[in-house]
């Protein structure tokens, strides 16, 4: 029994995602512990950001279940919840690979807008917006505040009101994970957050990650290729390859899996068992 | 001079009534990129509505007017926006996710259909009001000329900026205008954090449609008389006013109504009154090939 396995926040059991004849995930099962980075990775087309599609809604699948645990024991099926639900009562954020911004609003809009659910019951419905009742105007300061907190965090603070279309590339995707940040999540889902930043943004963004982990005590489920940011990160990683899951544990047991070597190097199905007796000996 | 003066008036109210309808109009392509052809419709509705709620007041013993105005214009736009959201919900939300033409082929027929069902209901003879607010101000007299403003104009303008005002502050600074932005730029990612998308685009049939209820109740108190059909002429114009103004823009509708509202009104006075609408239709001809994205819109940029 491995850690994750005990309570694990997310549980993903015989998911099974087809599109007309092809299978993009074929009886996938994994866990995400609580408090763990769990990262996914495999080869282009593998299926990982089909997954992801899954879990926050975006896809309903053919088969399997979705479980969310939250701290308190209350449990939500994903696979039966649509995906504005998904992201606000659920508490399941996301990014993705190639930034959705909304490009025509302020950088601090950005951060409101995901904060809208809390923003709408606090308005009631704008009607008390409109009047400017007291507690709006409450809700409205809090939220300002909680961006400007993650915006002091990704270091966008002096860029506030600018148009986030406007932001530099390494910029927006901080600021999405910002602004997945600012739902206040239990399990934050970033779809290659790496792909296009320089080495030192990549090492900044480790930190970052790290640090929300730490100070939010929320789990991250990653996808991504830059394996400096899997290994150094990753408290738990799952291997896909063609839909199916041919690795799941520490780093340091993929890295030595056969298995996962065998489809990272590409070689013919029946080479596996040779290519497993060399690294085995 | 006082002649003009005196059309400047007239089309500035005549404009002020295009611009609330044409709200309507800019603020639903807005959000779902799509032209809701029944909106001039659901205008008519509202005049209706006023007038049958207007009397059924007067017959119970309302008959203080500032009262009885109040209570229609609340009724009015309660039950307008009630027909807004129910053919959001039956005629739009099932094809939203159908090819681009599908809602727009749905809303003539929603529009059809919203006319047949007032001309039978309500029968077919223009429906007569008499005149409710009365009394004004002469402003300049010369040469036997005398400049009016009316009651009812000074009502309609101001009623008018102060919606817009309104509107624009719903749209700029509460939560609901910024989720309905968020759905304008990303339907999906507004989605995933957390907005209900269904919910927004919902709330922007039945915002619109409130506003036409208020442009239905103007109208019937400026003219005085309605049918079945006004929707279609109001509503085409005040699409003209939308698409001048820069469609998806909400100063821009308002501009754009202004403008179609004092062309119609100067073409009539100055030159002949039949071709009035010869006069505001070219102006949409115009823009489409000159200025297609309008006076206020933003140029569509296609990304490759």
């Amino acid at each position: 029994m491995t850690p994750w396995d005990q309570e694990p926040l997310l549980k993903v059991e015989h998911l099974t995602m087809r599109f007309g004849g092809l299978v993009a995930i074929n009886d996938l099962s994994f866990s995400a512990g609580r408090n763990d980075i769990t990262a996914m990775i495999g080869p282009n087309g593998a299926g990982k950001t089909t997954v992801f599609n899954c879990i926050t809604g975006f896809y309903k699948p053919t088969e399997g279940m979705i479980t969310l645990t939250h701290e308190d024991g209350e449990k939500y099926y994903l696979e039966r919840l649509d995906d504005h639900r998904i992201a606000s009562e659920t508490n399941v954020a996301r990014t993705f690979q190639n930034i959705r911004l909304f490009g025509g609003m302020s950088v601090l809009e950005n951060l409101l807008v995901a904060q809208h659910h809390k923003l709408m019951k606090a308005s009631l419905f704008t009607v008390g917006g409109i009047l400017g009742l007291n507690s709006y105007r409450l809700a409205e300061e809090e939220a300002i505040e909680l961006s400007r907190f993650w915006l002091d965090k990704v270091g966008l603070e002096s860029r506030a009101d600018d148009t986030s279309a406007d932001l530099p590339y390494g910029a927006q995707r901080r600021l999405e994970i910002a602004r997945a940040m600012c739902s206040k999540p239990c399990l934050l889902c970033l779809d290659e957050p790496a792909a296009g930043l320089n080495p030192r943004e990549t090492q900044e963004l480790n930190e970052l990650l790290l640090e929300i982990r730490e100070e939010q005590k929320i789990a991250i489920l990653l996808i991504e290729h830059d394996m400096g940011v899997v290994m150094g990160i990753s408290d738990h990683i799952i291997v896909l390859d063609y839909g199916e899951k041919i690795s799941d544990g520490t780093p340091e047991h993929v890295r030595n899996d056969p298995a996962v070597i065998a489809a990272y190097l590409g070689v013919e199905d029946d080479e596996v068992d040779q290519v497993e007796a060399e690294v085995a000996s | 001079m006082e002649y003009f003066l005196q059309q400047l008036i007239n089309g500035v109210t005549l404009g002020s009534i295009y611009g609330l309808i044409a709200i309507g109009y800019t603020m639903v392509y807005g959000i779902i990129g799509m032209i809701n052809f029944a909106h001039g419709d659901i205008f008519m509705v509202g005049t209706f509505i006023a007038l049958i709620t207007f009397i059924g007041l007067v017959s119970i013993g309302v008959t203080f007017i500032p009262l009885a105005l109040m209570l229609v214009l609340i009724i009015s736009m309660v039950l307008t926006a009630a027909w807004g959201w129910t053919v959001e919900r039956l005629a739009y939300r099932p094809l939203r996710e159908s090819f681009r033409l599908a809602p727009l082929i749905t809303a003539i027929g929603m529009s059809i259909a919203l006319q047949n069902f007032v001309q039978i209901s309500q029968g077919a003879r223009v429906k007569p009001l008499q005149p409710v607010i009365t009394g004004g101000y002469e402003i300049m007299e010369k040469d036997g000329f005398i400049v009016n403003l009316s009651n009812i104009q000074i009502m309609i303008v101001v009623v008018t900026v102060a919606l817009m005002i309104i509107f624009s502050l719903i749209i700029s600074r509460t939560a609901l205008g910024r989720s309905q932005r968020a759905c304008e730029q990303d339907r999906v990612m507004a989605s995933l954090v957390g907005v209900n998308v269904d919910r927004t685009i919902s709330l922007t049939f039945v915002m619109g449609a409130a506003l036409a209820a208020v442009a239905g109740l103007m109208f019937l108190l400026y003219y005085g008389v309605i049918d079945f059909y006004i929707g279609f002429v109001a509503g085409i114009k005040a699409f003209t006013a939308a698409v001048l103004g820069g469609i998806g823009s909400l100063p821009g509708a308002m501009l754009g109504g202004m403008i179609i509202g004092l062309i119609e009104t100067f073409w009539s006075a100055y030159f002949s009154i039949e071709y009035k609408d010869v006069a505001a239709f070219s102006v949409l001809v115009l823009v489409l090939i000159f200025l297609p994205s309008g006076l206020l819109g933003r140029p569509e940029i296609e990304k490759v």
